[in-house]
């Protein structure tokens, strides 16, 4: 399964919960809040990107299936 | 004879005796599958800015309010925030008929018992008395004002606006066409292409591609404003050079510097380069602009360009909707530093494209986006203001910089 992980920013306070449990993927903007590297989770880190989306606080933090873009 | 100006200044009478004398009626009986062929045989396209195929989204709605069997909303966004464009608001005094025309389509293309309009209150009136006219036609068609402020007009927060009452953009997913902010699917169309709508069900596909160019078929209406001698709202055919956009409006009041195109989340280009292009996607991708909303304001070449995006990066940051922090600390950072350059106190290139680039593409909606946009454009274009500035002076407007 091709997974992506997706910030809910409206949700998301910038705690940096997940920068810290995912840095391999997810960095921090100047002011603390997440930006999500690649388009896609290698499968490699799948493990660990669920583990943090389970962990944020704010549940802002999605990991869920990746399509393609398509009608808004 | 078949009228194909979407808006006509001729007598000012709006009225439905008026409206079915100039266009004609709609056809008494509508083929939904027929119809929607036309429309993406026509390929008509978003008039709000985002140009996104009309057909195809009206297929996404119709498809989903049946695979779901809910009664899908319809809604004709009118909201027009950007203080620049007038378009839709003069579409809608002068036309009003046309948009509650292209509404009741869309209702009836998607299988929706109802439309709303969501109107700038400069407009309201004009299409409340409209409204009241058709009492009683197939679609229950209501108006209703729109909520203030620059977001406000983005897809998800009009929609949020009717479910809700409060005009703030939900982000997505669930697409409005699968599962909207009242909980079913919904079509939100901006009323000019609603109005283009009404015209193509009259009319045809092929009377629609008479005008623009193959690949961006039709007509669009541009607010043109700024250093121009009759500034206003025109329809032109897409694709029609720039220069002769800005002889619609009697043409340059004074020796131009650059155009602002699109709208405020549109870009700056420069004014000699643009001239020849055409108005069209295709034309303005080379600059990295767009003909969006439709705005095309000259910057005469005695005014700062950098101030004038400094006023736009500070307008476009007060105007967030407060939801999301890279949009909230992002963008006011980013207003912050382009004042400091523009004032030549000492602003970094460095670190505004650093931040450009962390905004970007962040947040429930695209107004971050938009922004990053307008303000690469600005050091694109304005680039050579830059090392001026940063050493205390400005060429061109000697004033600006205390």
């Amino acid at each position: 399964m091709t997974a992506r992980l997706r910030v809910d920013y409206i949700t998301c306070g910038g705690r940096g919960i997940c920068a810290e449990l995912l840095p391999e993927l997810i960095s921090g903007d100047d002011w603390g809040f997440p930006i999500v590297t690649g388009e896609s989770v290698p499968p490699r880190l799948l493990g660990d990107a669920r583990v943090t989306a389970r962990a944020c606080p704010l549940l802002a933090l999605r990991l869920e299936p990746h399509t393609p873009s398509g009608t808004p | 004879m078949i009228v194909r100006e979407l808006v006509l200044l001729g007598d000012g009478r709006t009225d439905l005796a008026t409206h079915l004398a100039r266009y004609g009626p709609l056809p008494a009986t509508i083929d939904r599958a027929a119809l929607l062929r036309d429309v993406d045989g026509a390929g008509l396209t978003g008039r709000g800015g985002a140009a996104y195929p009309a057909a195809r989204k009206i297929a996404a709605v119709a498809r989903n309010a049946a695979r779901t069997r809910r009664d899908p909303l319809v809604i004709g966004n009118g909201t027009e925030g950007e203080p620049a464009i007038d378009k839709d608001k003069t579409l809608m005094t002068r036309s009003p008929h046309l948009v509650l025309d292209g509404a009741q389509i869309a209702a009836l293309l998607t299988g929706a018992p109802a439309a709303v309009i969501v109107v700038h209150p400069r407009a309201l009136g004009a299409m409340k008395h409209a409204a009241a006219e058709r009492a009683g036609g197939p679609v229950r068609l209501s108006v209703r004002r729109a909520a203030d402020g620059f977001v406000a007009g983005e897809a998800t927060a009009t929609a949020c606006w009717v479910a809700r009452g409060a005009s703030t953009p939900t982000g997505t997913p669930p697409r409005l066409s699968e599962h909207g902010p009242a909980g079913v699917p919904t079509l939100v169309q901006n009323v000019e292409t609603l109005a283009h709508l009404a015209l193509i069900a009259r009319y045809g596909p092929a009377w629609f591609r008479s005008a623009g160019t193959p690949s961006e078929p039709g007509s669009m209406l541009v607010t043109i404003t700024g250093a121009v001698r009759a500034p206003g709202v025109r329809e032109i055919g897409i694709g029609m050079p720039v220069r002769h956009v800005l002889e619609q409006a009697d043409g340059p009041s004074a020796p131009l510097r650059a155009l602002l195109l699109g709208g405020y989340s549109g870009a700056w280009a420069n004014a000699a380069e643009a001239m020849g292009l055409p108005l069209s996607a295709a034309g303005l991708a080379d600059l990295g602009a767009a003909p969006g909303a439709g705005l095309v304001a000259a910057l005469p070449a005695d005014a700062c360009g950098l101030q004038e995006t400094a006023r736009l990066a500070r307008y476009l940051a007060r105007q967030s909707a407060g939801q999301c922090g890279p949009c909230v600390f992002g963008l006011d950072a980013i207003a912050t530093e382009v004042s400091r350059i523009a004032d030549g106190r000492g602003g970094g290139i460095a670190l505004l494209t650093r931040w450009l680039g962390q905004v970007d593409g962040r947040g429930a909606c695209s107004h971050t986006s938009g922004a990053a946009r307008l303000i690469r454009s600005a050091l694109r274009v304005f680039g050579d203001d830059l090392a001026d500035h940063a050493a205390g002076r400005c060429a061109v407007s000697p004033g600006v910089i205390r």
